[in-house]
């Protein structure tokens, strides 16, 4: 009968695996960087640099060995964060290699030039990246490491506290001989389990024990005990590492993903509440804290250091760079943020490079990069089927958005400057090892998300009863 | 190096950054989850309307009637089955007979506990009027919310429940 070759069926699209639009991506984002190689080269020198041919090679190299590991382990996952991730790791390479072009800042008291340690880092961030890929089958495993993780993390936390600071900040622990690293960076992943593990099981107790009262649910008494503890961690870190970022960023990542889990808003108000209390507290005794708001609120009182007065506040000076990138940037390599001095411009204010060289439009298209990322992380947790999954995929990027939004803010004079470092662009290697390994985990939790279901076991008569027959 | 390369390189490199975040918002863009449509026989034209008349099926229940004035001009050219598990499935009508029922003989196979093994039957009468006859089923067939007691012509988008499933003509 001819009734059944004229039958048409409409179904939902199985989310097809997109790996073919990752590599093109992934090809895209790894000629963006060797560009800008050679356009540093040509604007320092007038030729092309003589490493380009390697560094380009080197970049391929590492893009094409994720992508084939991401055909292999994780098929459906999202086609933009691989690209996205390679492309700013790329582009923050670049960056300080240029800023190692500058003699004044590369001086063998600063740590010479960074950018070849810093590529090896990205090459074992992205080792990392495989690892996880590879060892972690199911996020869901991460789940049984729920109260572990909780004690790895506060260790991670509090070491710093017995190593001498550096630059002001006690965030880093030294390992003699090894060098060293910001164990903070690794904590923030494993702090996140910890709140999505946490939050899954005590969420229905925080959400719906509470009073109505001005339009606001308001939390039983004793379920602010996390909150609070978490809070006086937060503090705890802002007074004896003398870092708000660190602090901020915990605090906040609680608050985010207590507000995902219970969608209640009294929660954000008793978190930015508890946060201004804590932040206005600290800053008013502790002496760095201090500077650094100083620093924020009158960036052009010049400051003696060593003897040498008249000195301009970093912050004074990155928004100078800023101002004179204008709209479209002084080009690559041909900026001046080498006078931020130190090692400063190639970690903490590299942005302000960007902004000087690339101008706001390039600021732009890089802080959009960083909101496309965060935006696929939150993809994510949306598709994500599980509720331990959403919540840490939600943890994860969120961690990432206040550690841009943190340093970004910073830099640009928004809020006072942290010693965080922007995720993939700043120099630094536990940044970047950290950073990758979290996009792995995003990453897996986005291909368990958005792999077609199974088809469902065939009954005995399906066949018989599903199908339109002549 | 000449100025005009460097700034040529320096508005270039811009534009490729930005040729980049617009090609990921474009990557975006095209990863919505949507309804696909397969073709399974040789007319392929009316996939697309299809497709339209699908998204309808849902929101434009209210909608559909002053439509059908408009569209009473032409006999209905397919049969919908807009819910219950087979929704989705178009069958052409092309003058033939149409059986419903869990029967495995039957044009359309309802997978429905309500449903008797010979359901009903939509056929066209001399006019090319079609017409929806109930064959004695034990929970009834409705049409447009009347239990049917007679064989009755079809409207064009009037709901036949059968079960837990919804038939409509369409043109």
């Amino acid at each position: 009968m001819s009734v059944v070759t004229n039958t048409t069926t409409i179904g939902a699209i199985e989310a097809p695996s997109r790996r073919n639009t990752e590599l093109l991506m992934l090809a895209f984002a790894v000629a963006i960087p060797v560009f800008a190689y050679a356009n540093v080269g040509l604007a320092k020198d007038g030729s092309l640099p003589a490493g380009m041919l390697g560094y380009g090679v080197g970049l391929s190299l590492l893009a094409g060995i994720a992508h084939l590991m991401m055909r292999k382990f994780a098929r459906y996952a999202d086609p933009l964060m691989l690209p996205i991730a390679t492309l700013l790791n790329g582009l923050g390479l670049v960056l300080i290699w240029r800023l190692d072009q500058e003699p004044a800042i590369t001086t063998a008291a600063l740590g010479g030039p960074m950018a070849a340690k810093q590529l090896m880092w990205s090459t074992v961030g992205v080792a990392l990246f495989l690892g996880v890929l590879l060892v972690l089958k199911d996020h869901r495993v991460l789940q049984r490491y729920t109260y572990i993780s909780m004690v790895v993390a506060l260790v991670l936390l509090i070491l710093p506290m017995f190593f001498p600071a550096r630059f002001g900040a006690r965030i880093w622990i030294t390992i003699p001989g090894l060098g060293s690293l910001q164990p903070g960076e690794f904590a923030k992943i494993i702090i996140a389990i910890f709140f999505a593990g946490y939050l899954m099981v005590k969420r229905d107790a925080l959400a719906l024990a509470s009073r109505r009262f001005m339009g606001m649910y308001l939390p039983r008494g004793r379920d602010l005990g996390p909150i609070i503890a978490i809070w006086a961690l937060s503090l705890m870190i802002l007074v004896f590492e003398t870092d708000l970022g660190t602090s901020l960023l915990f605090f906040g990542l609680f608050v985010i993903m207590l507000y995902v889990a219970t969608e209640r808003t009294s929660w954000v108000v008793f978190g930015l509440t508890l946060s201004a209390v804590g932040a206005v507290t600290v800053a008013s005794f502790a002496g760095h804290v201090q500077g650094r708001v100083n620093d924020w609120l009158n960036p052009l009182a010049t400051k003696c250091v060593n003897g040498e007065c008249g000195l301009v506040t970093e912050t004074a000076q990155s928004m100078f760079s800023f101002g004179s990138g204008g709209l479209f940037g002084s080009g690559l390599g041909q900026g001046y943020s080498r006078f931020i001095g130190g090692i400063a411009p190639k970690s903490d204010y590299i942005l302000a490079t960007v902004g000087e060289e690339l101008g706001l439009t390039g600021l732009m298209a890089i802080i959009l990069l960083y909101g496309l990322l965060i935006e696929r992380g939150i993809r994510t947790a949306l598709a994500a089927r599980d509720p331990f999954g959403k919540l840490l995929a939600i943890g994860l990027s969120g961690a990432f958005a206040l550690q841009v939004f943190v340093v970004a803010g910073g830099v640009t004079g928004l809020i006072p400057l942290t010693g965080m470092t922007m995720p993939f662009i700043a120099q630094g290697g536990s940044s970047v090892i950290a950073n990758w390994a979290l996009v792995a985990i995003l990453l897996r939790i986005s291909d368990t998300a958005r792999r077609p279901a199974p088809a469902p076991a065939p009954s005995p008569d399906a066949e018989m009863t599903q199908v339109v027959r002549p | 190096m000449s100025e005009l390369t460097l700034t040529v390189m320096r508005l270039g490199f811009l534009a490729v950054l930005w040729l980049f975040v617009i090609v990921a918002v474009q990557v975006i863009r095209s990863d919505l989850f949507g309804t696909r449509v397969t073709q399974r026989g040789s007319r392929r034209g009316n996939a697309p309307d299809t497709r339209a008349q699908q998204q309808n099926t849902g929101a434009g229940r209210q909608a559909a009637p002053p439509q059908q004035q408009r569209q009473r001009r032409g006999a209905p050219t397919k049969l919908v089955v807009s819910e219950g598990s087979l929704t989705g499935t178009t069958v052409a009508l092309q003058g033939q007979t149409i059986t419903l029922g869990r029967a495995h003989d039957s044009t359309i196979v309802l997978d429905d506990d309500y449903a008797s093994s010979r359901h009903a039957r939509i056929y066209p009468d001399r006019d090319g009027n079609w017409i929806v006859e109930d064959l004695g089923s034990t929970n009834g067939t409705y049409l447009d919310r009347n239990r049917l007691t007679t064989p009755q012509p079809i409207p064009l988008g009037a709901p036949i429940r059968i079960g837990k499933t919804v038939i409509e003509l369409r043109k």
